[in-house]
Formats: structure tokens, C-alpha cells, sequence
């Protein structure tokens, strides 16, 4: 599994013709249980791969919606080793859906890298996205998840030309994530036009599947996103939802759950309509 | 500046930034090419005569260097072994050795082009230091201070705001200097075309910790030819208190290669054995946090801890990764100090030599205590008095119970 599930999902997603749902929430927020009922559901609420934040407590590539949120899981005393048991539970249902693990490098590197890496296959997690781990330190982790098929993901941002493409793509796999904006999660609303140039660009140089994420937030504007792309990724729209649903001890009200889905379900519409050259 | 010796404690770090196994380039891919440009300009500006000559005489005729290696005998007297000198940093233009590396870095910005400068501060030293360049180079000037920090550190932060420069108050995390430090990344990873990072110490991807260190080489260059001078020989110790590591490195870095011993010391806070201190190689783990892998406090699951210090610019949970590999190695050796000692110290030698100390410079001076009465008279201490006190005068009365 793990690299397959993910190359298996953009081939299913490329005979049904449109750009996949990437939904990211943070593992353990606002607690643990909740967290995993939410995971649980979004497959069926239209996510056709997940993006399961693990927490940190300094994420310096996070706007101010998944900073909250890494707190929210840290103080309910979420743990790697438990974001590892919340995919084991979930892959007791579902063996399809890939689950990309985002997040900072120290917890990996404190829980030993090979060691991870073993843990994190068991679990069932497919690939792994790593802020602070440009292709400069491929050698930390990119390449002993490459030896064991574990998908690693490289990001690709404005500030990334052709030559330095190939650099990031060295060692890449499962798909591409293209960062829409120079910035932080959350934040800037990104232009469709330099986002779908970019991409024109590097598919010239690489035929690897492109999702694209950074400050996309509605379902009208993944549908517009999605006419270009792969897969587009929700991030900080969702967290904001568990942020309004929960009271000042981070305890969930009865609505958040079917909240956070229901707006999956809207944000999955976009990608099924979004108008495609193909 | 690196050694051409093979054997050398001065060669690091290699082309990727490792100093041993520490260092590197763990930051957000956004900024790599930016990162690669700062290394690319730092390369050449090293071997232009024309960087190095407006870079010295910037410190010579701005900051005031050299300042004086200093024989402070009462001390000396008091404590009745080791000759002690200090190197006064306290002296420069703006009262800590930070401006030695803000000026260094205010030029590279301007060869780069870049308009707009980011910083951020602990102790707000640095974020003066940054605000004065900015000033003095007609740069915007962004400064990312903890709130806490703002708190105990107001005489700074008017400082600062007088000098033109914008205070941003960090709420996030533990509200002081690794917030800060985030704080300021998000800033660059937004603003990547104008902006240029000014770095307060000897930490941070690569090529930071090399070029802080280089432009804080400064102090032992000049402390090595003035204790030549004074004495016709290098000292027998060296001593520097330790936040990211700059003051330190600058001093000891020209003197690794000799028969030196050489102590830096942390800050203990409430002591190493406590869950309030800023002890990082004394009681942290390798770890990556903030561009570089670095002796970190943090728990077993890799979340960072809060550091606690009595002093804003200690008050860090890392080190500069420079510092973890002479850690490793042995060559430099590492020792805490408490608040405590650290309160006694700022005490003892504003009333022996009238010379108000920053209290991160006090933690070196507590050490003083301890080893200067152990050693013969011609023992040789050589300490960098890294920073002048006033800005401290508001916790240390706090701290004495006094109202001021
Ligand atoms: C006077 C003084 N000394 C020392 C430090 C610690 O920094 P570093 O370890 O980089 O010298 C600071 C930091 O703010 C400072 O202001």
C-alpha cells in the first residue's frame, strides 16, 4: 500500500475526470475522539484523500486557524505515537482512501526516523508532508521513505523555477503540492491565473499529479482551481469550523461533527463541477 | 573567519551548513531560494575588500570599536585568584555586541537589493541594534517581540519606536523569543521579493549561523591582539554567557585553535533540574526547530518546551548549532547558571567597577565568581561583557522586591 494508495487514487480520479478533494484537519482537535469521528466521515462527505496535521507546537509555515489548532491537540495531550493509533482505527474501515500525514520534522526526528517510518506504514499512512524539509535535507527523511514506499510529498511554491523543479522532484512522490501563495496556510486568497501559469510550467518538466493549496476556501473557489489541477486542498476552512463549534475548554458542541462534513460535502460538489478541459 | 588548517576546530561549517551533525537548512521551501541567495551574497561580500572596509569602519566610526579589553581589578581583588578582563561589549553603540551583526547584515541586505527588514528581539538588544541600522541605512523596520518580553523589557521598546521602527507584540506559543522567531519566518515566507531577515544570533538555517558569527568574530579578534598587548600572551580561560550563542562565538571562534580553556554558560533559570530554565545544552536534546538541528529542551514527543529565564535574551529553548557541535566535540565547555546567581552578580560588579552589566552578561560574571577565587593570580580570564544593564534596572528592582 502507502505510495499505491495514493498513486491508485489519482488514477481513479483521472477515469472519473475531475481533480480530487484534499481536506486537512489537525489530528486530535478539538479532542482526540472527536478528531477520529471526524476522520471517520470524510471519506463519505466527498475527501478523496486526507491531509491529518500532526500537531507542533511552533509551526512557522501555519496561519494563525492551524497554530490554534496544533494547540487545541497539544493541550488535550495529543501525541504522535496517538495520531499514529487514529489512522489504525480508521484504516479498520477503509482501506482506500490515501491519508497523508503534514506536518513539522522534530516530532519524527525526536520518535527516531526508521523507527517512524515502520509505525507509520502499520498504521496505514500513505505519505507524509514535511514543512521544513526542503529537498536540500532529502537525505534526513525522503530518502528512507522512498526505500520502504512511503509517499513523500515535496511542495513547489512561487518562489520555485524549472531548474530548481527538478531539484524537489529528485526524491518526490505521490503528487506534487503546489503552493499557491508566497505566505502561510490560511491566509491570502490565491490568483487563479499565476497558480495555473506555474503549473503549465512544471508540467512540461514532470507528469507527476499537481494539487494545489494555500488560502483556497470556498467551494466556488475549489471548483475554480479544480479545472486546472489535480486535487485541491482545504486546510484552514475546516479548522475554522471546529474553532466556532467548540466552547472556551475546547469541548466540541453536538453540531460540530455534521458541520465539518456537511461543508466537505459543499467543498466536494466543487471539485465534481468544476468545468474541465478534458 | 574558517581555517585553512585541516585540523581545525575553525573549518566549519561544511557547504550544506553541518557543524558535525548539527545545523542545516530545515525551513520552508518558499524561502530555499532565498536562502540560497543570502549564502550566494555572503560568499562574495567575504572576499570583497570593499564589504570588509565599509563593515570596519562602520564599527569603527559608528559603533565605536575597539572597544576596550578591560582589567577589572576590583573584581580581581575581590575575588582573590585569576586576573580578570572584560571585553566591553556594554561600550558599542547601542549597548550590546549585537550591533556588531546587525551592521554586517544591513549591508548584505543592500547588496541584495532588499528594501524591507524583519528582525526578531528577546531582549529587545537586537531589536535596537536592527532599528538603529534601519535608521542609520533609511530601511522599514519590522521588530517581533514576545508579549511577555514587551512586558519586561519597556525601555526598548520606546527605544525602538523612537528609531522608526514598527514593534509587532508576538501573543502565540510562549510569547517570547522562539515565538518571536516564528513569528518573523511567517513574516519572510509573505514577503520573500523586498524582505531581508536580520537574524539576532548564531542560529537559524544556514548561512546564518556562519555569518553571525563571522561578523561577531570581531570581539576576539580584537580581544586576542589587545590581551597580546597587555600581557604578551593569550589568556588561560575565556568566558561568555550563551542565548542562541553570538556574543560567545565571536569571542571564542579566533581563539579554538589555541591552548585555551574556554567555558560558556547558560542560564539556568530556576535551575537545570526545574522545568523553568533556558539550559539548552545542559538539559535539552538534538532536535530541529527554526532552520537549523540543535540541542533543543523540549519533551519526549518533540513539542518544544517555554524556556524561563530572569533574562529576555537567554530566555531561548535552542542554541546555535555552532555551539551543540563544540558541545559534542568537547572543546568548549558548558555550565548553568541560575537566576539567582546570575541577580548576585549584576549586584557585585555594578558595586566593585561601577559598570552596570545586561543581566545575560551577569550569568558570565556569576561564573567568574565561581571559578576566579579556584585559580593562581596568573590565571588569565578573559569575559565578554556582552551588554550594558539599563535596560534591566525594571526586573532587577522587581526581583529585589524594590519599587522604582
Ligand atoms: C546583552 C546580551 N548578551 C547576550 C545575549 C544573548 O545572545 P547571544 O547568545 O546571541 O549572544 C543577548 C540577547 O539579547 C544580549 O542582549
Amino acid at each position: 500500500m502507502a505510495l499505491d494508495r495514493i498513486e491508485k487514487r489519482f488514477e481513479k480520479l483521472k477515469t472519473e475526470k475531475r481533480a480530487g478533494l484534499v481536506t486537512f484537519v489537525t489530528a486530535g482537535d478539538p479532542d482526540l475522539g472527536t478528531s477520529l469521528e471526524i476522520l471517520k466521515g470524510l471519506p463519505g462527505a466527498g475527501a478523496d484523500i486526507i491531509e491529518l496535521g500532526m500537531p507542533f507546537s511552533d509551526p512557522m509555515a501555519d496561519g494563525p486557524a492551524i497554530q490554534e489548532a496544533s494547540i487545541r491537540a497539544l493541550k488535550g495531550k495529543m501525541t504522535l505515537a496517538k495520531t499514529l493509533e487514529m489512522v489504525r482505527l480508521f484504516r479498520q474501515d477503509d482501506q482506500v482512501t490515501p491519508i497523508i500525514l503534514m506536518g513539522y520534522y522534530n516530532p519524527i526526528y525526536v520518535y527516531g526516523v526508521d523507527k517512524f517510518l515502520y509505525d507509520a506504514l502499520s498504521a496505514g499512512i500513505d505519505g507524509l508532508i514535511i514543512v521544513d524539509l526542503p529537498p536540500e535535507e532529502d537525505t534526513e527523511l525522503a530518502i528512507p521513505a522512498k526505500k520502504v514506499n512511503m509517499g513523500m510529498i515535496h511542495l513547489a511554491t512561487p518562489t520555485t523555477n524549472e531548474k530548481r523543479l527538478n531539484i524537489i522532484l529528485r526524491n518526490g512522490s505521490g503528487f506534487l503540492y503546489y503552493v499557491t501563495i508566497a505566505g502561510i496556510t490560511g491566509t491570502a486568497k490565491p490568483d487563479l491565473t499565476p497558480v495555473k501559469n506555474a503549473l503549465d510550467k512544471f508540467r512540461a518538466v514532470s507528469d507527476i499529479p499537481m494539487a494545489v493549496g494555500f488560502g483556497i476556501k470556498t467551494p466556488k473557489n475549489v471548483a475554480r482551481f479544480a479545472e486546472f489541477s489535480d486535487a485541491v486542498v482545504v486546510g484552514s476552512a475546516i479548522v475554522d469550523i471546529i474553532k466556532n463549534n467548540i466552547d472556551e475548554q475546547n469541548v466540541a458542541n453536538s453540531e460540530l461533527i455534521g458541520r465539518v462534513l456537511s461543508f466537505v460535502d459543499e467543498l466536494s460538489d466543487g471539485v465534481k463541477s468544476a468545468k474541465r478541459e478534458d | 573567519m574558517a581555517s585553512n588548517k585541516i585540523n581545525s576546530f575553525r573549518n566549519g561549517p561544511d557547504e550544506d551548513g553541518h557543524f558535525g551533525i548539527f545545523g542545516g537548512r530545515y525551513v520552508a521551501e518558499t524561502l530555499m531560494p532565498l536562502i540560497h541567495d543570502v549564502e550566494k551574497t555572503y560568499n562574495e561580500a567575504k572576499n570583497d575588500p570593499a564589504f570588509k572596509q565599509e563593515f570596519h569602519e562602520l564599527l569603527k566610526e559608528y559603533v565605536g570599536r575597539p572597544n576596550p579589553l578591560y582589567h577589572a581589578k576590583r573584581m580581581t581583588e575581590h575575588l582573590g585568584g585569576a586576573k580578570i578582563y572584560f571585553k566591553r561589549e556594554e561600550l558599542n553603540h547601542t549597548g550590546a555586541h549585537k550591533i556588531n551583526n546587525c551592521v554586517g547584515q544591513i549591508l548584505l541586505a543592500r547588496r541584495m537589493g532588499k528594501t524591507r527588514i524583519i528582525a526578531e528581539t528577546g531582549a529587545g538588544q537586537h531589536g535596537v541594534a536592527t532599528a538603529t541600522v534601519c535608521a542609520l541605512f533609511g530601511m522599514p523596520c519590522v521588530v517581533y517581540m514576545g508579549a511577555k518580553d514587551i512586558e519586561r523589557q519597556k525601555p526598548n521598546v520606546f527605544r525602538m519606536k523612537l528609531l522608526g521602527a514598527e514593534v509587532i507584540p508576538v501573543t502565540s506559543g510562549s510569547e517570547s523569543l522562539k515565538d518571536s522567531m516564528n513569528e518573523a519566518l511567517r513574516d519572510w515566507v509573505s514577503n520573500v521579493e523586498d524582505t531581508f531577515y536580520i537574524i539576532g544570533t548564531a542560529a537559524g538555517p544556514h548561512p546564518y549561523p556562519e555569518l553571525v558569527r563571522d561578523f561577531q568574530c570581531v570581539i576576539g579578534d580584537e580581544a586576542r591582539e589587545q590581551i597580546l598587548e597587555k600581557e604578551g600572551r593569550l589568556p588561560d580561560s575565556l568566558v561568555a554567557c550563551v542565548g542562541g550563542g553570538s556574543n560567545a562565538i565571536g569571542l571564542f571562534h579566533p581563539f579554538l585553535d589555541d591552548d585555551v580553556n574556554i567555558v560558556a554558560v547558560e542560564a539556568a533559570g530556576f535551575g537545570v533540574n526545574t522545568d523553568k530554565h533556558a539550559a539548552s545544552l545542559s538539559g535539552g536534546a538534538p532536535g530541529v526547530l527554526h532552520g537549523n538541528r540543535t540541542f533543543l529542551l523540549m519533551d519526549d514527543d518533540g513539542q518544544i518546551f517555554e524556556a524561563h529565564s530572569i533574562s529576555a535574551g537567554l530566555d531561548y529553548p535552542g542554541i546555535g548549532p555552532e555551539h551543540s557541535h563544540l558541545h559534542d566535540i568537547g572543546r568548549v565547555k558548558y555550565v548553568p547558571i541560575d537566576d539567582k546567581e546570575a541577580l548576585e552578580a549584576f549586584q557585585l560588579c555594578t558595586k566593585l567597577e561601577g559598570i552596570i552589566p545586561a543581566l545575560e552578561s551577569a550569568h558570565a560574571i556569576a561564573h567568574v565568581m565561581k571559578m576566579a577565587p579556584t585559580l593562581p593570580e596568573d590565571h588569565i580570564i578573559v569575559m565578554g561583557l556582552s551588554g550594558r544593564g539599563d535596560k534591566d534596572i525594571f526586573t532587577v528592582a522587581d526581583a529585589l522586591g524594590e519599587e522604582i
